[in-house]
């Protein structure tokens, strides 16, 4: 399993999602989408929330999908795939059916943490075998940018726009992956594009797992990061690299923090290039990114001394 | 192209192509164009792996020309290229009208 | 040889589901409809059925997991009430939509706020639009038929729409009587095997379900799918005859009692027609011309040949179990008074609204409306065309 993937054999695959799709130009959806349909050797069954990614890959007659696909409404994406993946078992049981198939859900950030996440806790407890993408891109972008719980505190958002009397979100974000840990399954990770062979070697060992998997993979938006085009790996990159967004796995129940930055950096670093933190950058709002930093800190801190109490 | 009509459309509209979004061009969403110096490229391939729209071809594991007609224009390739001896393979120009 | 027991609606209607036995069923419990799916997964439990039980945690997603259940290829049941059905309304419009043939007993119960547990009708009433095909019952033999039934009719491969089997809670879910079994065989040679059609689970073909539709196309798919529920009504007559042959037991598009000659009629659903036609035959001893109808298919309507049994009485009474609030007529009066607009003769009608949330529908009630109905023809007078009945003033 753990063999070296090599973009040389990897760009002989068939590549599953197809051009002509419409996510906005520079979207980092469609790589997460590419990485993880081609990490996989087994055919793919998916299913897809409502969301930026559905409606610009399957859009009149054309759909941008090479694999079977669903999708049904925006809060069920996990119910969806847990209904194909039971009439799966069904038919191979009766002997109707054969292959080995692996079955996936994408689902945004609103999809996850937010409207589906009953959908979700119901699907990963009833122990389907099914793994269950969050790509994170922390709003409801599809919808123009409106405040999430997966989006960062201080934010600015169009339901949340910093003004004189509110600087923005003023909430933590949801920490979506440790509630997936929390149901004691098999295996959670987190994964950012930037890091693309943690990110494809994830979704491997996640596909060889029987059982329900959860991965949250960060997802940058220009038009909601307000940034440019063509930073959404740099971004992804520095979201790791200050730990805004740390690479870990935990699988059953054992912690594993999978890329360890040389230096941490500050997470002034990952907010300054995105005009929705730019006011935070006024003196009244210093206090925000210091608090945002203690709490990157302290989930850091967390997460060491969780991999420790395994080592040992 | 003439729309169909009710009784020709797919039950549930279901369909029946799988990939068929390849007959939508989104090369004219451009602004910018990526230009692809082939002597400056070490052939990493991270370009075909970043590009969210597929727009970059790969013959025999290496990568070919920018597929135009769907290239959107971002610049990620251009950003993430590493170049040969720190230039870059890639540079965006302005897309001519 | 058919068996006859002594059982309870959901005890009739879950046998149906053994003997049919879906590839996969997904449900959330509900009262009534609980004991239904207890003793279906009773059944899943000590082997009795091959079913695959996905067992929610709401009905959202049993709707949704019967949703790609069944567009993966394959038979899909469920079952539910009141808030259940009222929960999953967002992905009724999907199943249908989509055209997946999932089958669905509905123990009807009232709509919240006042909770309440007991019957009427307001649960199917409010998924009326749909686009899922919509069958009542009256008693547990033909709640039993009629899921029996209702696979045939879903899966059939010019229609493909989801059925929901409507059976009043409690009074017929719970209550015990005579239930008369197809055997075992009967019902899988009855039913057939599941045909596929465009099963996501065909990894040599993949499909995309679900896409997003724009202005240039959204309205062909709707009027594709209107024109379906056009051919739904000859496919059920088709399949109830196939079955009176299995069986013996006739059914249509809806009952008519002692309606030929009638010069009154009360129209009514489920339950309540029963202790109607009781009163009726009383009417009819003392020389009065009472009849009724009750509606089977409810959903597609069959307008014409419902105005086609009707027109010719003098004065109607259409029974509602549910009120669509707004100043309006109960859900059925509307259809009802829809059938009748094209002739230019036709009776007078009325409305009442009986029932609600558990409340008796007593022999004095149908008794009261008949009277009024007499009254109506004598003198060419309505009073009042809707009227709350079984209400303390």
């Amino acid at each position: 399993m753990a063999k070296i993937l090599k973009l040389r054999e990897l760009s002989k695959k068939d590549v599953l999602i197809s051009a002509g799709h419409r996510m906005c130009a520079g979207c980092g959806a469609p790589t997460v989408v590419k990485m993880v349909l081609m990490a996989s050797d087994y055919p793919v069954i998916a299913a897809n929330s409502t969301g930026c990614l559905e409606v610009s890959t399957c859009i009149s007659d054309y759909t941008a999908w090479k694999i079977p696909w669903i999708h049904s409404a925006f809060e069920n994406a996990a119910a969806t795939i847990s209904g194909v993946e039971t009439m799966y078992r069904a038919l191979k049981k009766q002997g109707k059916i054969d292959r080995e198939i692996k079955f996936i859900a994408f689902g945004g950030d609103g999809g996850t943490y937010d409207i589906g996440l009953q959908s979700l806790s119901g699907a990963m407890e009833r122990g389907h075998d099914m793994l269950y993408i969050c790509y994170d891109n922390g709003a409801y972008m599809n919808t123009g940018i409106q405040r999430s719980s997966a989006t960062p505190f201080g934010a600015d958002t169009t339901t949340r726009p910093a003004g004189s009397a509110v600087p923005g979100k003023t909430e933590q974000r949801k920490n979506l992956t440790r509630i997936m840990a929390a149901h004691d399954i098999p295996y959670v990770a987190q994964a950012s594009p930037s890091h693309w062979m943690d990110l494809m070697k994830k979704v491997r060992k996640a596909l060889e797992i029987k059982g329900p998997k959860f991965m949250n993979i960060l997802s940058p938006c220009n038009r909601g990061w307000r940034s440019r085009t063509d930073d959404s790996i740099m971004l992804s990159r520095l979201a790791v690299e200050t730990c805004h967004w740390p690479l870990y796995e935990v699988e059953n129940g054992v912690t594993k923090i999978t890329f360890r930055p040389k230096q941490k950096r500050p997470v002034e670093d990952f907010l300054r290039p995105q005009g929705r933190f730019k006011h935070l950058f006024k003196p009244e709002n210093e206090w925000i990114i210091k608090k945002s930093q203690e709490d990157i800190d302290r989930e850091w801190e967390k997460l060491q001394k969780e991999e420790a109490l395994f080592a040992s | 192209m003439k729309l169909k009509g009710w009784k020709e459309v797919t039950p549930g509209a279901v369909i029946l192509e799988a990939g068929n979004a390849i007959e939508f061009k989104t090369g004219s969403w451009r602004a910018f164009k990526p230009v692809w110096k082939k002597e400056h490229c070490i052939q990493c391939l991270l370009c075909w792996l970043y590009c969210p729209d597929m727009a970059i071809k790969v013959k025999d594991g290496r990568r070919a020309e920018f597929d135009y007609d769907f290239c959107k224009g971002c610049g990620i390739c251009a950003l993430e290229c590493p170049g040969k001896k720190g230039i870059k393979a890639i540079i965006m120009v302005e897309e001519e009208k | 040889m058919p068996k006859i027991v002594a059982a309870t609606g959901n005890e009739g209607v879950a046998n149906a589901l053994r003997q049919v036995t879906p590839d996969v069923c997904a449900a959330y419990p509900i009262t009534p409809q609980t004991e239904l799916m207890q003793r279906f997964s009773s059944f899943v439990s000590n082997g009795q059925v091959q079913t695959e039980l996905v067992l929610v945690e709401s009905e959202h997603s049993a709707m949704s997991a019967c949703v790609g259940a069944s567009a993966a290829g394959g038979r899909v049941a469920t079952a539910t009430s009141s808030q259940g059905l009222a929960l999953m309304w967002e992905i009724l419009y999907i199943a249908s939509g989509l055209r997946l043939p999932i089958v669905m007993p509905v123990v009807n119960r009232s709509l919240s706020a006042p909770l309440n547990i007991h019957c009427d009708h307001s649960d199917a009433m409010g998924a009326r639009d749909s686009g899922w095909i919509q069958i009542w019952s009256e008693n547990a033999q033909e709640a039993y038929d009629n899921t029996i039934q209702a696979f045939r009719i879903a899966e059939h491969l010019d229609i493909r729409l989801p059925v929901m089997i409507c059976y009043d809670g409690f009074i017929i879910g719970h209550s015990i009587s005579r239930i008369e079994y197809l055997e075992d065989g009967e019902v899988q040679n009855f039913v057939g095997e599941f045909r596929q059609v465009n099963p996501l689970l065909d990894i040599e073909h993949p499909l995309s379900y679900g896409p997003l539709i724009l202005p240039d196309y959204y309205m062909e798919y709707r009027k594709a799918q209107d024109e379906v529920a056009s051919k739904v009504s000859k496919i059920v007559l088709d399949v109830a005859d196939e079955f009176k042959k299995l069986s013996g037991r006739k059914y249509g598009l809806f009952e008519t009692y002692r309606l030929d000659d009638a010069d009154i009629g009360i129209v009514i659903l489920n339950s309540a027609a029963g202790t109607t036609k009781d009163v009726i035959d009383e009417f009819r001893d003392r020389g009065i011309k009472a009849g009724l109808l009750k509606p089977r298919l409810y959903r597609p309507f069959p307008y014409v040949e419902m105005g086609e049994a009707l027109k010719y009485l003098k004065a109607i009474c259409v029974l509602d179990r549910s009120d669509a609030f707004g100043g309006s007529f109960g859900q059925m009066f509307l259809d009802i008074s829809t059938s009748l607009y094209p002739y230019d003769k036709k009776p007078l009608l009325i409305n009442k609204i009986y029932g609600l949330g558990g409340r008796d529908y007593l022999p004095e009630h149908a008794e009261h409306v008949l009277n009024e109905l007499i009254e109506i023809t004598r003198s060419g007078k309505v009073k009042a065309y809707k009227e709350y009945i079984g209400v303390r003033e």
